[in-house]
Parts: C-alpha cells; sequence; structure tokens
C-alpha cells in the first residue's frame, strides 16, 4: 500500500456491505419483505432485486429484512417500507420491476 | 451481489470448543443446499462475551442472536429464517420483553449495561480479514498521529485521556511513553504483554482472537509516539487460536504494507513480531517477560532500572498490556475527553471482566469504570444459580483479594479495590456462593502461586510454600490460634521483601480472606468445622435414621463400602435404616447425591 487514499478506498468500497453486519438501527430504513411458504421463490426475486440496487446505489442506510406472511396471501409478496420519523408504506403484489422503482423513491 | 444476511458464528475458544467450527462447516453446506449461499455472508468472528450460552451465532441485519446452537439446528435457521424470513424463537433466548416479545440483544441484562470498547469489534468482524477491521476505521488512528500529530501530542494526548495500565497495576500509559519517548537512544522497542495467565481470565486471549489488529495498530502508534521501530508480542502458547489470529493479522498487514518501512506513504516504519512464552505465570512479570523475550530465563530483576530506560536487550521499552493497547486507537479517534467521559475521576473508561465461578452467565463483560460489583453480578451475571446466596468475589486472580458481600455496592475501579485489599489485577472476577469455603479458596490461590513461583528469591519461594502449609493444617482440622496470627505475620513480610510483584502479591488472597472471614478460619481452628462443607478433613456424612427408608442405593453407591444396615427400623418404614461407618468413609459425597429422600447430610 502506497498511500492511504488506498485505506480510504477499501474503507468506501465496503461501507454498504458492513451495515449488513450489525443490527438494523434507528436511522436505517427498513425495507421488510414479507411472504408466505409458497410466495418463496417469487420474493427471493424481490429480495434480489433490492439488494442488487442498494449495491448498485451505494444506500448505506437501507435495510432489506425477510419476513413472514401477513395473512394476505394474494398479495404477497408485500413489501413495507418504513423510514426513520414516517409511516410504513406497504406495496402489494412487488415484482422484481416494482421493486426497483420502490427503491428509486427512497432518499 | 450485496449479501443480504451476515451469520455470525463465535469463533472463540469457549465456543469453539463447544463445537462451534461444526456449526460454521454445516452452515456451509445447508446454505449450498438450499440455493442461498451466494445471498449470505457466512463468518467466523470473535467472542460475543455470552460464553455460558455458547455456541452463538447472531444473523445480522435483523439482529437475531441464536444461544446454544448445535449442528442438527443448523438447518431449521437456515430453511426457516434464512430461507423463509422467520426466526427460530426457540434459540432466541428467554428474555422478554413486556409485550412478550423476544428482547433485543442490546436491550438484555447481560448486555445492556455494557459498554464495549476493548471488545468493539469482537463479534462484529471476521478476526482473519483485515479488510473487515480497516472497513471500522481500522488503521484510521494511525493514520491521524503519523499525519497530524507530533510525537509529543500523541503521548500528551494519551496522557490527557487518564488511560491506566489494564495489565492490573495501574500506573498511567502516557507517563510510560514519556519515559521512553525522554530515554535517548537509536533503537527502542515496543512490547505487548499478553501473557494472561490469571486462573480464569480471558480478557486478552478474547480481543487478540477477536480483535487481533486493534493491537497490531495501537503498537505502531506506540512506536510513532516513543520513536520505535521494533514490536513483539509476548503471547503464551496456550492459546493456538489467539496466535494463530495474531500472525495471520501481522501477515496480513504486512501484506498490505501497513507494517513494515515507509508504510502506506506516511514515512514511518514499524514492524512486529510474536514471541511465544511457555506459560510461566512469572513472564507476565515486566522485567521476567523481557528475559523470556531475549531467550533467558524467565525470572525477574530488581526495579529500577525501568524498562523505559533499560529494557529489551538494554535498550528503551514501552510494554503495555493488550487490552491498554486496544483502549488506544478509539481514544486517538475519539478524543481524551470522550475517554474520559466514561468511568471514574481516578479511573477512566471501561475494562474487560472475565466472569465466572459461581454466576449465571459465565462470560466476558466490557464496562464503564465505576460500576458496581451489584451491577455486574445480579444484572449482568444474571446471579447465583439455583438461589445460592453471594458470598465473596475474587478479583485480580491469586495477586487479588476476595471482595465481601458486605462491599457489594463498592464501584469498581483501581483505587477503590485497593482501598478494601483486592486489587483490579488483569479482570478474571471469580463469584463464590455460599458452598466455597474461604480458608480453601486462600489455598487453591496460594498453592497456584507456589507452583509458579520462580525461586529466586527466598520470601516468595520459601515463604509462600510454609505460608501453604500453614492453611493446609487448618483445612486439616489441625491449626491453633497462634498459626493465624503467624501467618498474618508472614504475609507481611512477604510482601515486603519479595523481588517481584507475584510474591509481592501471593499472600493477598490470604489476607484478605483473614480480614473478611476471620470466623471461618476460627470455625476451622477452634470448632474444627468448616462452615461451607468443603474442607473433607472437617466433614462427616451421616443418616438420619429416622428419614432413612433403607433401600440401600447409597450402600450400593459408596466406593468404599463404608455403609451398612443398623438394626433399627424407623416408624413407618419397613426396612432397616443405614448407617455410615466414618472410618471408613472417603467423603466422596456419592451417597447424599443419591439418596431421594433427603436423609443424608454433611456435618
Amino acid at each position: 500500500m502506497k498511500s492511504t487514499a488506498e485505506l480510504q478506498a477499501i474503507r468506501d468500497k465496503l461501507e454498504v456491505e458492513k451495515g449488513y453486519s450489525c443490527a438494523v438501527g434507528e436511522n436505517d430504513t427498513k425495507i421488510a419483505v414479507c411472504f408466505d411458504d409458497d410466495g418463496v421463490a417469487a420474493a427471493r426475486e424481490v429480495v434480489r432485486t433490492f439488494m442488487n440496487e442498494i449495491e448498485k446505489r451505494r444506500l448505506v442506510n437501507v435495510k432489506v429484512l425477510q419476513s413472514g406472511s401477513k395473512a394476505k396471501v394474494d398479495d404477497e409478496p408485500i413489501v413495507e417500507v418504513t423510514v426513520p420519523g414516517k409511516k410504513t408504506v406497504r406495496h402489494t403484489k412487488v415484482d422484481p420491476d416494482k421493486a426497483s422503482q420502490i427503491i428509486a423513491n427512497i432518499k | 451481489m450485496l449479501e443480504r444476511a451476515h451469520i455470525m458464528v463465535c469463533g472463540g475458544t469457549g465456543c469453539t470448543s463447544g463445537n462451534s467450527r461444526k456449526v460454521l462447516e454445516e452452515f456451509e453446506r445447508k446454505l449450498t443446499e438450499h440455493g442461498v449461499r451466494d445471498e449470505v455472508k457466512l463468518i467466523m468472528t470473535g467472542c460475543f462475551g455470552l460464553c455460558a450460552r455458547g455456541p452463538i451465532v447472531a444473523v445480522y441485519p435483523d439482529g437475531a442472536f441464536y444461544q446454544h446452537v448445535k449442528v442438527e439446528d443448523v438447518e431449521e435457521i437456515v430453511s426457516e429464517h434464512i430461507v423463509k424470513g422467520r426466526q427460530v424463537t426457540r434459540l432466541l433466548g428467554s428474555e422478554r420483553t413486556e409485550s412478550g416479545e423476544v428482547m433485543p440483544i442490546n436491550q438484555t441484562p447481560f448486555y445492556r449495561s455494557q459498554k464495549r470498547i476493548v471488545l468493539r469489534n469482537c463479534g462484529r468482524i471476521n478476526p482473519e480479514n483485515i479488510d473487515e477491521y480497516i472497513a471500522f476505521d481500522g488503521y484510521k488512528a494511525y493514520e491521524k498521529c503519523v499525519k497530524e500529530m507530533t510525537p509529543e501530542s500523541v503521548i500528551q494526548l494519551v496522557t490527557d485521556s487518564g488511560l491506566r495500565g489494564r495489565g492490573g497495576a495501574g500506573f498511567p500509559t502516557g507517563k510510560k511513553w514519556l519515559s521512553s519517548y525522554n530515554a535517548k537512544d537509536d533503537q527502542k522497542y515496543i512490547v505487548c504483554n499478553a501473557d494472561e495467565g490469571d486462573p480464569g481470565a480471558f480478557m486478552d486471549r478474547s480481543v487478540l482472537e477477536g480483535d487481533p489488529h486493534s493491537v497490531i495498530e495501537a503498537m505502531m502508534i506506540a512506536g510513532y509516539a516513543v520513536g520505535a521501530t521494533q514490536g513483539y508480542v509476548y503471547v503464551r502458547a496456550e492459546y493456538p487460536i489467539a496466535v494463530q489470529r495474531l500472525q495471520i493479522a501481522i501477515d496480513q498487514a504486512r501484506a498490505y504494507g501497513i507494517l513494515g518501512k515507509n508504510a502506506m506513504g506516511l514515512g514511518h516504519a514499524f514492524d512486529m513480531e510474536i514471541r511465544l512464552g511457555a506459560g510461566a505465570f512469572v513472564c507476565g512479570e515486566a522485567t521476567a517477560l523481557i528475559h523470556s523475550i531475549e531467550g533467558h530465563r524467565g525470572e525477574p530483576t530488581q526495579k529500577p532500572p525501568h524498562l523505559a530506560e533499560h529494557g529489551l536487550w538494554g535498550k528503551p521499552t514501552v510494554l503495555n498490556n493488550v487490552e491498554t493497547y486496544a483502549n488506544i486507537p478509539q481514544i486517538i479517534l475519539n478524543g481524551p475527553e470522550w475517554f474520559k467521559s466514561m468511568g471514574t475521576e481516578k479511573s477512566a473508561g471501561t475494562k474487560v471482566f472475565a466472569l465466572g465461578g459461581k454466576i449465571m452467565n459465565t462470560g466476558l463483560v466490557e464496562i464503564p469504570m465505576g460500576t458496581t460489583l451489584r451491577t455486574i453480578i445480579e444484572e449482568i451475571g444474571g446471579g447465583i444459580p439455583n438461589g445460592k446466596k453471594f458470598k465473596a468475589a475474587q478479583t485480580g486472580g491469586p495477586s487479588g483479594g476476595c471482595i465481601p458481600a458486605s462491599l457489594i455496592d463498592t464501584p469498581i475501579d483501581y483505587d477503590n479495590l485497593i482501598a478494601i485489599g483486592a486489587m483490579m489485577g488483569s479482570g478474571g472476577l471469580i463469584v463464590m456462593d455460599e458452598d466455597n469455603c474461604m480458608v480453601d479458596i486462600a489455598k487453591f490461590f496460594l498453592e497456584f502461586t507456589v507452583d509458579e513461583s520462580c525461586g529466586k528469591c527466598t520470601p516468595c519461594r520459601i515463604g509462600n510454600k510454609r505460608l501453604y502449609e500453614m492453611l493446609d493444617k487448618i483445612t486439616q482440622g489441625k491449626g491453633t490460634m497462634e498459626d493465624l496470627d503467624k501467618m498474618e505475620e508472614l504475609c507481611k513480610y512477604i510482601k515486603a521483601n519479595s523481588l517481584c510483584g507475584l510474591g509481592q502479591t501471593a499472600p493477598n488472597p490470604v489476607l484478605s480472606t483473614l480480614k473478611y472471614f476471620r470466623d471461618e478460619y476460627i470455625a476451622h481452628v477452634r470448632d474444627k468445622k468448616c462452615p461451607a462443607g468443603v474442607c473433607k478433613a472437617l466433614l462427616n456424612y451421616v443418616i438420619d435414621k429416622e428419614k432413612c427408608i433403607g433401600c440401600g442405593m447409597c450402600a450400593r453407591q459408596c466406593p468404599a463400602s463404608a455403609i451398612s444396615k443398623t438394626d433399627y427400623v424407623a416408624p413407618g418404614h419397613k426396612l432397616p435404616s443405614m448407617q455410615i461407618d466414618p472410618e471408613k468413609c472417603v467423603k466422596c459425597g456419592a451417597c447424599m447425591s443419591t439418596c431421594k429422600f433427603g436423609a443424608i447430610s454433611k456435618k
């Protein structure tokens, strides 16, 4: 390593990833993906889209969590977005396209 | 792709012995089987602290804290939690919030009163990956020192923080650095004392296992501050995981050009090596440690000259303990005021304790100085098992003393502990309940120091041996009241005349138990009784002939064939009662634990 800029480069590179090695904090935007046993495959695509978008957009304080069914199987996967200090917004029947839009709206 | 979950398996020595490596392998297999391996990051971390409930597996960002995880549990965690997003409640620990939900781990009694600075990265990063340490502000403090500060201002900052040596004696770290800085020489050394030898203490081991880079960075900072270019870590070979992780860390730091000449283009050079100790307790003493590194027999020598002027190979040397070093980078980054805001006036910061003995939550805790013993034992430690009563706590291991139940509200810091006849020591905290005999405890610790005495000076070599013999006599029921006074006198003589810290502190357990539990000594001497029922020579097992139904279970368990039938049949029973022949009895207690009718007791 020839300069401390390289150290900083490592920190920048891992900044998003390191957020996932801690518990969700008060300042984090939570994205909860809720689904039933039958919806595993569909939900997985949604979660993967979220993760790719977060990585691409380098959203440090956005955490994706998987959660159990909300007993409204027809609407699942349901995505609940909670921005700190704001009311939770629920999105129904989310697919990868919709997931990308949801992420785009998170500041 | 960015991983959506991090599974952290504890790789501390405690959890490793609980098979956590197998758990890690099983996770690897199951994650692959379920096709989610690429979505999950799986790492082995350092110690989480709650060793009593290990192996521990934490899943983030959910913050699920699985306890007592067995290899068989892994399938359920992966298929339910990782695949379907449902936490496996049965493995989450028993703490519940008022509304009946699983309590978040940082709000449980064990963690909520803790303040983790030294242990901040333990259980958070993979200690075998330097990038993770760097991601959590690693090597930033070193960069700040070399780029923005002069060596003098680094030393001043450490002095201002009020940091005191965490190895036990509590010498101000800044002052130590300043003396080495002032000593003029062409070569100086930075040494880390990782020769943790107290029975029941494992703070330094856990730091090296969980966050080795924090020690490396701190030694580099010390090197910059005093003008040293070479460091040594003296660690005992009995800590194989710690040694291995530290070596990996040093190799990675070297490969990155962090250790070595002109590190990161900052113009400062520092390199370091590990020196393995063979595990002699005396080698934790400064001068003996230095001799051991030099390749000589690990024996102490007279001070002065102090190490700051005449240390390793006769050169100025800074010697600090692992925990002291682990504080340094955080102090540099957050400033002395931040550090002083924790703890008490004369003891700033936090202290790591290894909780052991008769306590529910055996493990590693870090608390601000000034926390009371009551908080540590009743809240963090979860109290004494089996509803027993707290009797005393031993701090500082064989060099320290005991704190009796009457002083449970003492705020723990260096000066308070000295004042009550105990000492901080490196931070072992052994809890004792009413079933512990204090004479026996004193004997146990003294036996350890007698074994570990290097034999160089007479007061320690012979004095402690004689002291031990007197204690042994008392536990045999052969002591006299005169012995108690003689012991006290001998203790004072040994303390005043021994060459090094080992001898000077060896009588402490005897002195402090004599001070606080003299009545127990008197019971042994005058009444020939051990109130706690520990000292075998003073014990008799007896059968209550009215309660005994004559089933004979005890006689079948007795290894000495000391139990036989009597002629007496108690009213309401059909078979004759049993009796114990005290001549044949070996006092193993097997009969008492077998009896279902509570007819056998110790007297």
